[in-house]
Order: C-alpha cells, then sequence, then structure tokens
C-alpha cells in the first residue's frame, strides 16, 4: 500500500487543550511529519483598548491579560509608566512586588507540574500538586485579598502592605511548599514512569533553542542561561542571591527539573524578602497625567520574558502600549519540536512550553461584518458549515466518508 | 572609563552617519535609536552580526500620523536593549522582512501586517494572526482612526 499523508485538525475546540488555538497535523501514519499552528482565538483587542481608557485603569485591564501571570503583566506595565514619569519606586514596594511575583511563580510552577502530569496519564500527580498549591493560593488571598488578579500593583508602588502577623504566615507556608516540593523532585529524578515518558520527547537542541527564540524553563532545559532577573534586574532582584536554574536533557524531562528547581530558588527568594522587608512608605503619588517619553520594560514570567513597550503622549491615556507575552515567542518552537515525532507525544509537548493562549493572544471584539450570523444554528447548518471550512483550508473528508459508508 | 552603553552608542554613530544624534541612551541598558528606514537593512545587520545582539524580543507597531512607525527591540546576553526605530509612509508601509535572522520574527510580522497594515516583503507563507479569517480587508484595528463601531455601524446600516 502506498504511503499516504493525512492532515488531522487538532482544535480550536479539543479534548486534549484547555485553551482555543488550532494545530494541523500532517501524519504520516502515527509519525508527524508537518504542522500548521494557527493562533488568534483568544484576541480580545487589550492593546487598543489600552489606548482608550487612562493610565490607572489599564493596570487592572492588563492584570487581565492573563489568569495565571496576572502579576508579571501589571508588573512589566507599571515598570514601564514609571521609568517614562520618572518616579523612584520605595524599598518596601518594591520588596512586595517582587514577593508577590515569587508566590505567582510558585502557584504557577505547581499548576504545570499538575497539567504534566495530567497529560501523561499521571493524575495521582495532577491531585498532589493542585491540593498543595491551595497553600499559596491561601497565601496570597491573605495578603492581597484575591487568589489570581491580586490589584496589589499601582503605578509608583504597591497598594497593600504587609503587616507584621502575616510574616509567620508565609514562612510557614513555605515550609510546607518547600517540604512537598523536595517530594516533587524526588518523584521527578526517580519514579520510572515520568522518567521514561518524558525523556527523549519534544527535543530541541540547545542551538536551536536559541535560534529558534525560546524563552523561560523552556530555553533554560535547553541550557539556554538568561533569566531577565539577573541579566536585566528589575523591582528586588538587583539586592537578592538566588541561582538560575538550566538543564541540558534538552527534552520535556528537562523542562520538568527547571521548573522544580526553580520552585525551590523561589522559597530561597521569599525567604530573603521576608528577612530582609525594608521599612518605610510602599508607594509614591503617581500624577494623573504622564510625561511624553517611551520605555521598555523586561519581567521574567513563569512561562518565559514577557516585554512591554509603553510610549506616553502628555495626556493621562497612553499613546501606545505593547505586549509581548512569552508563549508567543515559545509556540513558534513547537512545531520544531514535534517533527518526526509521534502524535501521541503532541499533547504533553505543547503543555511543556506550560502556554497561555489568553496572554499570547490578549491584544478586538470581533464581529463580521461579511454576513451576519442568526442566534442560533440548525445542527445540520452547523455541520455543513464546519465541513466547508475544513474544505477550504485543504482538509477533505469526503473520501474517507465514502469508503465507511461502504463499509 | 565609559559605560557599555555608551560604547554601543559611539560605535553605532561612527559606523553610520545617519545615525548621528539619533542615538540616546535612555538609562543602563536602555538604547534608543531613530533609522531611516533605507538603511534599516544595513544597521539592523551590523547590530546583530557585529555587536551582538542576539535576541529579539519584540517588534512594536505604531501609528505616528503621517507614518507607520516600527521598533525592533533587541537584546545582548548581558541585558542591554536596543530600540532600532523606523518610519515609513502609511500610503506604502513596506518593509523586508528579519525572518532569516530571527524565525521567531515571523509572528511578531505577522501581527503587524494585520492590526496596523504594514507590508512585510519576503515573510515565508503561513497562516495569518491575529485576526480572524473572515476580518474584512483594509481594516487595521491598531491605526488611530480606527474606532470599534465601524463595524457595528456597517452591520447596523445592512441591517437598516
Amino acid at each position: 500500500m502506498p504511503e499516504r499523508n493525512f492532515t488531522i485538525p487538532i482544535g480550536p475546540q479539543h479534548p486534549a487543550l484547555k485553551e482555543p488555538e488550532s494545530f494541523n497535523v500532517t501524519l504520516q501514519g502515527e509519525k508527524i511529519v508537518g504542522m500548521n499552528v494557527r493562533l488568534g482565538y483568544n484576541h480580545r483587542g487589550i492593546e487598543k483598548a489600552c489606548e482608550e481608557r487612562t493610565f490607572v485603569q489599564d493596570v487592572y485591564l492588563i492584570e487581565r491579560v492573563c489568569g495565571i501571570c496576572s502579576h508579571s503583566h501589571s508588573t512589566c506595565f507599571v515598570q514601564a509608566v514609571e521609568e517614562i514619569a520618572g518616579l523612584e519606586v520605595p524599598k518596601r514596594g518594591l520588596y512586595i512586588r517582587t514577593l508577590v511575583a515569587e508566590l505567582e511563580r510558585v502557584h504557577s510552577h505547581l499548576l504545570w507540574l499538575g497539567v504534566a502530569g495530567h497529560e501523561i496519564g499521571f493524575d495521582t500527580l495532577l491531585m498532589y500538586t493542585w491540593r498543595d498549591r491551595e497553600v499559596v493560593m491561601d497565601l496570597l488571598a491573605l495578603l492581597t485579598g484575591n487568589r489570581v488578579h491580586y490589584g496589589m500593583n499601582t503605578i509608583g508602588g504597591v497598594r497593600r502592605d504587609i503587616t507584621a502577623e502575616q510574616i509567620p504566615q508565609i514562612l510557614a507556608a513555605v515550609d510546607t511548599l518547600e517540604e512537598r516540593t523536595k517530594y516533587y523532585a524526588q518523584v521527578a529524578t526517580q519514579e520510572m514512569t515520568i522518567i521514561k515518558r518524558l525523556s527523549g520527547v519534544g527535543v530541541l537542541s540547545h542551538e536551536d533553542a536559541k535560534h529558534l527564540g525560546a524563552v523561560g524553563p523552556t530555553a533554560r532545559a535547553s541550557a539556554v542561561d538568561r533569566d531577565v532577573r539577573r541579566d536585566d534586574p528589575y523591582a528586588a532582584y538587583g539586592a537578592l542571591s538566588f541561582n538560575v536554574v538550566t538543564d541540558n536533557h534538552n527534552d520535556v524531562y528537562g523542562r520538568t527539573l527547571v521548573r522544580v528547581g526553580e520552585l525551590m530558588e523561589a522559597y530561597k527568594l521569599i525567604r530573603q524578602i521576608v528577612a530582609n522587608l525594608p521599612g518605610g512608605p510602599i508607594a509614591v503619588k503617581a500624577p494623573r497625567k504622564i510625561p511624553a517619553g517611551e520605555a521598555l520594560s523586561r519581567y521574567e514570567a513563569p512561562r518565559g520574558e514577557d516585554i512591554h513597550y509603553v510610549r506616553a503622549n502628555g495626556t493621562d491615556k497612553p499613546e501606545r502600549v505593547k505586549i509581548r507575552a512569552p508563549t508567543l515567542a515559545n509556540v513558534q518552537v513547537v512545531a520544531h519540536m514535534l517533527k518526526d515525532r509521534y502524535l501521541a507525544d503532541l499533547p504533553i509537548v505543547i503543555a511543556a512550553i506550560d502556554p497561555c493562549f489568553s496572554c499570547t493572544d490578549r491584544a478586538i471584539r470581533v464581529r463580521s461584518d461579511v454576513d451576519a450570523m442568526p442566534e442560533t444554528m440548525s445542527w445540520p447548518a452547523l455541520r455543513a458549515q464546519s465541513i466547508d471550512w475544513y474544505r477550504q483550508q485543504g482538509i477533505d473528508f469526503t473520501q474517507l466518508n465514502r469508503t465507511f459508508m461502504k463499509k | 572609563m565609559l559605560s557599555k552603553e555608551t560604547t554601543i552608542q559611539q560605535e553605532l554613530c561612527e559606523r553610520f552617519d545617519c545615525l548621528k544624534d539619533k542615538v540616546k541612551v535612555q538609562r543602563v541598558r536602555r538604547i534608543f535609536a531613530q533609522v531611516p528606514a533605507v538603511d534599516l537593512p544595513e544597521v539592523f545587520d551590523y547590530a546583530v552580526k557585529k555587536l551582538n545582539f542576539c535576541i529579539l524580543g519584540a517588534i512594536t507597531g505604531l501609528d505616528e500620523g503621517p507614518t507607520l512607525g516600527l521598533i525592533y527591540h533587541l537584546a545582548q546576553e548581558n541585558g542591554i536593549v536596543l530600540n532600532l526605530a523606523t518610519s515609513v509612509p502609511k500610503d506604502k508601509p513596506v518593509l523586508r522582512t528579519v525572518t532569516s535572522y530571527f524565525p521567531a520574527a515571523n509572528a511578531y510580522e505577522r501581527e503587524v501586517i494585520d492590526l496596523l497594515g504594514f507590508q512585510i516583503e519576503g515573510l515565508p507563507q503561513g497562516s495569518r494572526y491575529p485576526l480572524t479569517d473572515d476580518w474584512p480587508a483594509g481594516q487595521y484595528p491598531l491605526r488611530k482612526d480606527w474606532k470599534a463601531d465601524i463595524l457595528d455601524q456597517k452591520e447596523a446600516a445592512k441591517n437598516a
């Protein structure tokens, strides 16, 4: 029988992918020979909306770019605005900002560990890590009032102080989390199911990681020694000591080790912050109108480098806000990682970059002016539309269906 | 001793006449340069190959009134960022792709095509990003004259 290629659409709505994105995978048997990634399903016009709102309103809007690294985006934005306005944030404000940033990294990496476990059919790991993640979620709720959208940042500092009573609670939670993470480090390095399932999967060589522009833990697991916290220090990172965790496994297994290593570093950082928390005010007053100017802000989010560019024009509204979320850099590497690999590796390889498509697409309320669609569609009409849509994409099941009908 | 940022600034100004007084060091690790569009390929090549700006962080597109602006945010391993800005006329916003240097520029360049109406020459084939397949042609949402209700009005006119 001659070899034939099949193109299978995975997504935009698919049980193996938790966010809308579309992968058209070309297969030869079980092997992936080509892939086309289509993003944009989560595009909400946030950059445009920022231009129509004031700087202070934008802090809250930008925090909602993502539900996991919300603090990453708001910090990255306020840093740029503070630079343009020439505001010097008080040290205590910077330390509290960094504290929330590291707690966010802990909850994000624990979340990832659970998702990774789930994608390889190891749901016990998912249950364990997500149970433990509640410890850090409760702590974030205690310190900020919220589990995900903390609302801690404001232009010129932070909005809530840390009280003396909260310090022992932070330390106790970190102790619990550290003990649990040590257990996960043991699981990751000794449990054969994990080692065998993740080793050699989603391989990205050191050269390719650099050339293709991977960021964050994805790059660091290919021995790319880059971390904005150390290379381009912001907030309180310049005054704190920590290691940048790298690994040379170049695969999903390496990415797991990097994230577990980063969890341990995060606990170290949190203890340092709490021990050296400076006194004084937590914020300076920011002007309503920001002077004309521009700034580029970088931030090491849990998933990699987050970049915001802000241009002000002297009014209370920004001229332009540009957001580059880490997943936009990493998702372009996925097709390379999966080339000549098996289809069964697809969910875990995609999950291993810890993708966040709402971040990536952030940036319009979409209304079609081509033909206003009726509110409800009949089932046959919906089916016909989907067949037609895929046909336009070059995917046709007619022949295949006929073969089945004959049988 | 001169700082690393000032050394880069001087090197750029000496090497390229078009950059005289156009390079400024805004703060530690932040350099901004305004490059004429014709000289951009040469300056970009020099920055990447000779000055070791080996990371492309992002590409920002801007609506500057009569012109469209584009900023390439390049970075060195040590954290220094060079922001190379250029402007092209709105009626002919054509630039060459930089995907040969940085394959990841693919998504960044498609974004400025969709949202601002840039024309990027030499971009490999691929699906659009980030707007929908049925997005009306000639509508560029990040241009200043574009308002979201433009689409609503068209819809209302059709339904009337």
